[in-house]
């Protein structure tokens, strides 16, 4: 009877710990290209909460976790205002996630965002992730990181992750514009040529 | 000895006038850019940086991935630096890799090195076609910094992740065993 019950609590020990792995692994996975988009309600630097559904006109997104004191995200900031000049009116707007812990990075915080959007002229949303709960269900890792997604019947699905362009340094030097080609892809009805890419970037601050 | 004498005379003057104080903070940022200059940096490209991914000797080589303006890589900084000099004797090698923008290198990358004495060996990896090279270090690596690559001629592991010194020597303790 004994060597029962100590197995029964062996089992429940390690079914917990499986379960508790597991579940962890999940949260951390994040999506991956053909994957189906959890809709998300953020606050944007006018205060007023945005989601994805809020677009009824949409295509799609260029959705964008970035933030104001990345030299990378920073190195991109003219680029992503061009790619929603370039893309809102085709129905592919930007929406910029913020997905920093404003404790470890007080820089990123609500007012620092709202003087970085009005000191560069953002003409999209430039949302806080508030708790950091979105970005780990992307699977974002580092801003600026980039998922293309488009709009369907069995709803938003993503359609591209990874780098704007393949020179962070110089716009003018870009040989693959990886974000434009994907949208004109989406665009046209084509298949994306390149549906992943990687790219050096700051880890998001936890 | 000049430059010493310099200061010494411009010290002496602005005894008398304060407003000289600010030609000697300039005579002193001068000196100290003198002394960081002879900082001399190994910059790569991937393909002139991957020898050092694949040496095959008995040293046992921690790769870190890090630049000046990423603040969790400056924390684990000294633990690299720690690690690099008590594991000298155990033929382990630290090689700190800067991805710091290429403009940054003689205002921030060479003062920084220089403010903190760092011992290791540092070269600097310039190659904007991170897309073709992130993938050759490891399949996992998603583009975050700070990562690190362990190895030896015979084993390899990958960590995008923050380390602390205890951990560190953790991973680096099961190359040595």
């Amino acid at each position: 009877m004994k060597n029962t019950v100590k197995l029964v609590l062996l089992l429940t020990l390690i079914f917990s710990v499986t379960a508790f792995t597991s579940s962890n692994e999940i949260e951390y996975n994040g999506y991956g290209v053909g994957d189906l988009v959890r809709d998300f309600k953020l606050e944007n630097i006018d205060g007023k909460m945005v989601s994805m559904a809020d677009y009824k006109e949409a295509k799609g997104f260029i959705i964008t976790f970035t933030c104001n004191t990345c030299p990378y995200a920073v190195a991109y900031e003219d680029r992503v205002e061009a790619l929603n000049k370039m893309y809102a009116t085709k129905g592919y707007p930007v929406i910029a996630i913020m997905p920093n812990n404003v404790e470890v990075k007080p820089g990123d915080n609500m007012k620092e965002m709202k003087i970085r959007a009005k000191e560069k002229g953002f003409t999209f949303p430039y949302l806080m992730d508030k708790g950091q709960r979105v970005y780990p269900q992307f699977g974002a890792t580092k801003t600026p990181h980039i998922y293309v997604i488009e709009k369907t019947e069995a709803g938003n699905v993503v359609k591209y992750i990874g780098a704007i362009d393949d020179n962070f340094q110089n716009a003018d030097e870009v040989k693959n514009k990886y974000v434009e080609d994907a949208v004109n892809a989406l665009l046209e009805g084509n298949e994306i040529d390149v549906k992943q890419t990687k790219a050096i970037g700051c880890s998001i601050k936890v | 000895m000049k430059r010493y004498l310099l200061l010494l005379a411009l010290l002496t003057f602005a005894c008398k006038q304060n407003e000289v104080n600010a030609t000697i903070v300039n005579e002193n940022i001068k000196l100290k850019a003198t002394i960081e200059n002879n900082i001399t940096l190994n910059v790569y490209n991937f393909n002139e940086f991957e020898p050092l991914l694949n040496k095959e000797d008995d040293k046992v080589y921690i790769i870190n991935f890090w630049a000046t303006w990423c603040a969790p890589c400056i924390k684990e900084l000294p633990y690299f630096e720690t690690v690099n000099e008590e594991y000298k004797s155990k033929n382990v090698e630290v090689i700190l890799v800067s991805l710091d923008f290429p403009k940054q290198y003689e205002n921030k990358l060479k003062p920084f090195i220089k403010a903190k004495n760092l011992k290791s060996k540092i070269v600097v990896l310039n190659d904007v076609d991170s897309n073709t090279w992130i993938p050759k270090i490891s399949e996992d690596w998603t583009g975050a910094i700070p990562a690190t690559v362990i190895y030896s001629k015979d084993k390899r592991a990958f960590y995008e992740k923050s380390f602390n010194l205890e951990e560190l020597k953790t991973e680096v303790n099961k190359f040595l065993n």
